[in-house]
């Protein structure tokens, strides 16, 4: 079986999977375990995928597509074909094995922490249907497809976040992403679209082929931003990025697995997917941009997650800072850092959250972490998955998570160095350190020191089989084993040596970043076997950053850390004490920036004012004039109608009445009575003989 | 004045007089009596023609049958309890205007045609002439109206029977 | 001098003739209007043996006169059937009444 095929079954078995339980699931109780039993099938088959692209086809993408809709030629704009296609290149199929494994523990995860609710294996449908919506994405070659599976991970996040539909704060959660994420899609469309009528094409490939060979959008760079800006909002929406991110920390309203399958895989991923998929056509201008959003999502979240209480929250906004981080690595060319940092924050963040949900659980659905405390000794495994996890988010010697931010971070030093602007340099190390803080507080919050309400504490208990089975496999994937031999160093690893390149840029020298123009062979810097990424000068900028970096990152997260155990465990400093101090400062964070006012204010209220303003307009001008011109028509028409009875009707009836008179007349002659005809015929008789008599 | 004329006048008087009381007499009994005096008036006419064969059959067929059919008729279809044997007669105003009209019409066609007027002498056997005639070149009239009155007859039956 | 001609036979048959469209035309009963047809054809047959006698035809205007009165025989016949049948169907005879005609 080749690949695609291969590929084409996986990308169906959710869908399948979907179907059967959604609609077997009202008759037949085991239902849900259909949708379980395909999803491993689909991670087994998702890793003899990966096995087989990265030890067949290491270096060659497999593309394979097929005409899907031939409008035939078109006036005034060319042949239209559209098409619909699989790309399998590495990246592809990692992060399909990453959407697998995750959804697969999320599931198994789900089997015991949505015991006993009333739509269950409608729940497991969704988590199906959410599935299939990302693997379509992740394996597309084109961007309609992207689009399409895109809207329809917006419609499952929609149906699983506001899956518990009874309480309003989840059914408005549900409204609230799937609203806030259709406004970056409008800007995702109008970039497709623009990109249609200028290359006729959706295919990735394409498109980049024709923008190497110098086509460009209205013929100008400009243009070029603008469309990779356009795209870019699609992935502001999706991956919450910081006008958007508002909807992120609501979702949380949904059941926890779906958040842990949301943050981890599917659905925010898909942002930095997207970016990752179309990087080659990103002039510099728009990566710099990106890279400014980016920087300010990263920052903003963080801290903001210092001051919350909400233990989903708290990683809900560690996530949106997470994939800021991941966003502005993307903008400054930390490409291949980027990616591995999406891989990576998968495993752990799905680790946290599932964790965090085994703590709801046993806490019976208590969120708040200042009522909790303790738990480290009632649930030991739960706590050991969630530090692991917390050290990689952390960014701690020997996890994974310190690979892919140290990457990160490396790669805003070298953007340093060549550029000598030290805003995503300082953002970085600052957002990294603010991490480690607010981790570590949530940390000790929830499972060091006294516990706060020892009611529920007493009845907490460790979480069964299926619920810590998929903590340990993810904190296991915290390690820096699975990815590089080296603890301190991912580039000799497989991942970034081998699997991951960055792509070939196809935007004109004039519009990149100046270290992305390939200069001329400068071997004497570099080594010749090694790799090079954009230009000599980026590998060479990004070497002599690494060792710095290294110190550095360890520096500020164990900085962070220090000051988490000194406010929160050993309790040296208070922190009410530090709030009061930076009242303001402390209340901006704990209000969450006053995003969610603010445009509750600006953009519901002056939609509303908006709204309200047109109604008047349309009650009073509109409405008049449709008033005025029916009270004219109706003139006219009582015109018309004493006409139309007066004389028009008078004419039909006259001549109606004229009809029934001769009819009248006639029908005497019309008796039935044979005699009656026998003297017609004599008088006719008559007349006849009277005409032609001859004398 | 011969007696042939006086004769005639007799005659035509007889049938006329008697056609007249035939079309408005109301009693329906009256008037196929009054027929009777008609048909033997116009069988008078047919002697004094000199067509004594067809007086003869006129006196047998017309009188002895189908004045008697036509009284059967009368006597059949009218409700003799009730002793109703009374017609009405309608549209009197149109058929007399229209009937006179159109007898003046033929009245002034017989008198502005110039007819043959040849007053041929009597045969006093035209019996036998007929029934050579009948027998030699009219033979073939003659079986087909005898077909015809055999379908009549039985057409007659059938449809009384049914 | 004999002053009855052919002149007089046929006055005497056009009125005749028109007494019996005159009775057709008026009467109600059907067997009266049978009666009407009867006039008609006596009138014709007198016109057939006038012509006969005073026309050189020999004698095959009797000869037709004959025909005539045959073939009104088997017309009474039929006519008087379809009479009785009129009746059972109407139960009455009135030609007035039978209009369906005018359906």
């Amino acid at each position: 079986m080749d690949l695609i095929t291969l590929s084409v079954i996986i990308l169906f078995i959710p869908l399948l999977g979907f179907v059967l339980t959604l609609f077997t699931g009202m008759n037949f109780k085991w239902a849900f375990l259909i949708e379980n039993v395909l999803i491993v099938l689909g991670f087994i088959l998702s890793v003899v995928l990966l096995y087989n692209k990265l030890s067949g086809y290491l270096d060659t993408d497999i593309v394979s597509e097929f005409n899907w809709i031939n409008l035939g030629i078109i006036p005034f704009f060319g042949e239209i074909i559209i098409k619909l296609g699989i790309k399998l290149d590495n990246v592809a199929v990692i992060m399909n094995f990453t959407v697998f494994l995750i959804s697969m523990v999320v599931h198994l995860f789900s089997i015991d922490y949505m015991k006993g609710d009333k739509r269950y294996s409608r729940y497991f449908a969704y988590l199906g249907l959410f599935t299939f919506s990302m693997t379509g994405i992740v394996v597309t070659n084109n961007v309609l497809m992207m689009y399409i599976f895109w809207e329809l991970v917006g419609l499952s996040s929609y149906l699983l976040i506001g899956f518990w539909f009874e309480k309003k704060s989840a059914s408005d959660a549900g409204k609230k992403a799937f609203i806030v994420n259709r406004i970056g899609d409008l800007g995702m469309f109008a970039g497709i679209l623009i990109l249609f009528v200028t290359y006729k094409t959706f295919s990735f490939q394409e498109i980049f082929n024709a923008v190497a060979a110098g086509q460009l959008p209205f013929n100008s760079e400009f243009w070029l931003t603008i469309t990779g800006l356009l795209l870019f909002c699609g992935a502001i929406g999706k991956s919450a990025q910081f006008p958007l991110h508002v909807w992120l920390p609501d979702a949380m309203e949904g059941p926890t697995p779906v958040s842990a399958l949301i943050h981890a895989a599917t659905m925010v991923a898909a942002g930095v997917y997207f970016i990752v998929r179309i990087f080659p056509i990103l002039s510099g201008d728009a990566l710099l941009i990106i890279a400014i959003i980016g920087a300010i999502s990263a920052f903003i979240p963080a801290t903001i997650a210092l001051t919350q209480n909400d233990i989903k929250r708290v990683l809900a906004y560690s996530t949106v800072s997470q994939l800021g981080y991941m966003i502005m690595a993307l903008g400054i060319g930390a490409y291949v850092f980027a990616f591995f940092h999406l891989i990576t924050h998968a495993f752990f963040k799905a680790c946290l959250f599932l964790g965090s949900g085994s703590v709801i659980h046993s806490m019976h659905h208590e969120q708040d972490i200042q009522k909790m405390g303790g738990l480290r000794k009632k649930m030991p495994i739960t706590y050991a998955t969630f530090l692991l996890a917390t050290l990689a988010l952390s960014g701690i010697p020997l996890t994974s998570g310190f690979l892919s931010k140290d990457g990160i971070l490396a790669g805003t030093l070298a953007y340093t160095s060549l550029t000598g602007n030290w805003f995503f340099t300082f953002i970085g190390f600052t957002v990294a350190m603010l991490t480690a803080f607010y981790m570590f507080r949530l940390v000790i919050l929830t499972f060091h020191g006294e516990p706060k309400n020892k009611e529920k504490y007493d009845h907490a208990h460790e979480s069964p089989f299926f619920m810590i089975m998929p903590l340990v496999l993810l904190s296991g994937l915290s390690i820096f084993i699975w990815y590089t031999p080296n603890p301190f160093n991912a580039d000799s690893g497989w991942v970034l040596s081998k699997w991951v390149k960055a792509p070939t840029l196809s935007v004109p020298e004039s519009a990149r970043y100046p270290f992305m123009v390939e200069e001329q062979k400068q071997e004497s810097i570099v080594k010749q076997e090694e790799e090079v990424t954009f230009s000599h000068e980026y590998t060479h900028a990004m070497h002599s950053a690494h060792v710095p970096t290294i110190f550095l990152s360890g520096f500020v997260a164990g900085l962070g850390i220090l000051f988490a155990f000194l406010f929160y465990q050993w309790k040296k400093l208070d922190p009410n004490k530090l709030a009061a101090k930076v009242k303001p400062l402390y209340n901006l964070s704990y209000n969450k920036w006053y995003f969610d006012e603010f445009y509750n204010s600006v953009f519901v209220g002056g939609t509303l004012a908006f709204s309200n303003f047109l109604r008047w307009i349309d009650n009073t001008i509109i409405d008049g004039i449709v008033n005025g011109s029916a009270t004219l028509t109706r003139g006219v028409s009582k015109v018309s109608g004493k006409f139309d009875n007066g004389v028009v009707d008078g004419l039909v009836n006259f001549t109606a009445y004229f009809s029934g008179f001769i009819g009248l007349l006639f029908r005497k002659f019309q008796t039935g009575k044979v005699q009656t005809y026998i003297v017609l015929v004599i008088f006719s008789l008559l007349i006849l003989l009277f005409l032609f008599k001859s004398f | 004045m011969t007696l042939y004329d006086i004769i005639f006048y007799l005659f035509a008087l007889v049938t006329i007089s008697s056609a007249y009381l035939v079309v408005t007499v109301r009693n329906i009994v009256y008037s196929a009596f009054s027929l009777l005096f008609t048909l033997f008036g116009i069988a008078g006419l047919y002697a004094l023609l000199g067509a004594d064969f067809v007086a003869i059959v006129q006196l047998i067929v017309y009188v002895g049958g189908i004045l008697i059919l036509m009284i059967f008729g009368v006597m059949l279809t009218n409700k003799i309890t009730n002793v109703q044997i009374k017609t009405g007669v309608f549209q009197i105003l149109p058929a007399t205007i229209g009937v006179g009209i159109f007898g003046g019409f033929l009245l002034a066609v017989l008198l502005n045609t110039n007819w043959l007027n040849l007053n041929v002498k009597d045969s006093p056997a035209t019996t036998f002439q007929l029934g050579q005639l009948l027998m030699n070149e009219w033979v073939l009239p003659f079986e087909l109206l005898g077909i015809v009155l055999l379908i009549a007859l039985l057409g007659a039956a059938s449809i009384a029977r049914k | 001098m004999v002053t009855v001609s052919l002149y007089h036979y046929l006055f005497v048959s056009t009125i005749l003739f028109s007494l019996g469209i005159f009775g057709i035309v008026t009467r109600k009963n059907a067997v009266m209007v049978l009666m009407g047809i009867e006039l008609i054809l006596n009138a014709a047959n007198i016109n057939f043996v006038a012509f006969a006698r005073y026309g050189n035809f020999g004698f095959q205007g009797q000869l037709m006169a004959l025909f005539v009165i045959v073939l009104a025989a088997a017309e009474a016949a039929i006519a008087l059937a379809i009479v009785l049948n009129i009746y059972k169907v109407f139960s009455s005879v009135n030609v007035d009444e039978i209009d369906r005609l005018k359906e």
